[in-house]
């Protein structure tokens, strides 16, 4: 029952997603608005952890396999693809290097620089 | 086998879990970071569709249960982001100055390519909500009069990429905190991304799953300043 129960406040919460979704005029899927009340409901201690902990392990767990559809898709937007090869594959791959990159680089640097001056605070006291 | 297929209700997702295993067991074994097991089940299932003669429709019709998972899924990424959340608070500065600089890396990236490429207003806005997840990406695309199946099917290949590459990636660029490990999947190669960031480890899949929802919301206020550029 335990496993049933955490499913179902979790395709609750799918839905009140869904709701906001219709409601609000702003391209956000159903699933962030969910991620969202899921969140505040765990952090405002509203939801406790043991209502979703392992049903919710389990669906992260398997998340890779539910884009297999998605990536299979492409078969039938080959077509539309096509003629933009060139340009599209460029830009992705060279998009997603730099982004990478300069996320991972400038969080990093803020991260050894908070670091670092609380070592030096340390060090003075 | 068409028929066959068509009148299964559980052909398509036999399909996808036997060539995601057969990808797992590849990956264990070769140990080799090509042998994704995502990239093989997609290449696999579309091969083998082409080679029985099944159109992507007819897969589809089962093989939707997959997706319908993941709204369900996406929602529970509050669970390992509230299990953080002592280090969300004690980082916010590091996250926040991550993911609002990979989000305009991408769309000022885009917007150099695009005027290198010579594209039109309507190929440009199709590849600038590339970065971030299907959905709001596809609301992006469709609102500045893209051609939103180009939209889903690049944003599909950046995911997968970024699954592939992301720990060649960190490595060449010496990103070594686990933090900004994940911001750099999440941002860069949304929830795609972030399966990979949680296979890494709890605090990468926990920041990851931050970058999708926050990358999301920045990317649908800067693209519509960025759309007016060409």
């Amino acid at each position: 029952m335990k496993y049933l129960k955490q499913f179902l406040v979790i395709l609750f919460i799918s839905f009140i997603g869904e709701i906001l979704k219709e409601v609000l005029p702003l391209p956000v899927p159903a699933s962030i608005y969910g991620m969202i009340i899921l969140f505040v409901g765990l952090a405002a201690g509203i939801i406790k952890l043991e209502a979703v902990r392992e049903t919710g392990k389990f669906l992260i767990e398997i998340m890779p396999v539910m884009f297999i559809p998605a990536g299979v898709g492409l078969m039938s937007s080959w077509g539309v693809l096509k003629p933009m090869l060139v340009p599209v594959s460029v830009v992705t791959v060279v998009v997603l290097i730099a982004v990478m990159a300069v996320t991972g680089r400038v969080s990093q640097a803020v991260i050894r620089h908070g670091n670092h001056s609380v070592k030096k605070e340390e060090e003075k006291a | 086998m068409n028929e066959l297929m068509q009148n299964s209700a559980f052909a398509g997702v036999t399909l996808s879990l036997v060539s995601y295993m057969l990808g797992m067991e590849l990956k264990k074994r070769l140990k080799c970071g090509i042998f994704n097991p995502l990239l093989i089940s997609i290449a696999v299932s579309i091969a083998v569709l082409l080679a029985v003669h099944v159109d992507y429709d007819t897969y589809n019709m089962s093989a939707k249960y997959l997706s319908w998972l993941l709204t369900p899924a996406t929602v529970c990424l509050a669970i390992p982001l509230y299990e953080q959340l002592a280090l969300l608070k004690k980082n916010w500065a590091a996250v926040l100055a991550g993911i609002v600089s990979g989000v305009l890396t991408s769309m000022a990236c885009v917007f150099a390519l695009a005027l290198m490429f010579g594209l039109s207003h309507q190929e440009y806005v199709t590849l600038l909500p590339k970065s971030i997840t299907t959905a709001i990406g596809m609301g992006v695309s469709e609102e500045l009069g893209g051609y939103v199946t180009i939209t889903v099917a690049v944003i599909v290949i950046t995911g997968v990429l970024g699954n592939i590459l992301g720990e060649l990636v960190c490595r060449i660029f010496g990103i070594k905190e686990p933090i900004a490990k994940g911001l750099a999947l999440g941002t860069s190669a949304h929830a795609i991304g972030t399966a990979k960031a949680l296979e890494m480890g709890e605090i990468e899949g926990a920041m990851s799953s931050l970058s999708i929802a926050v990358a999301g919301v920045l990317t649908v206020a800067g693209a519509s300043l960025f759309a007016g550029l060409i």
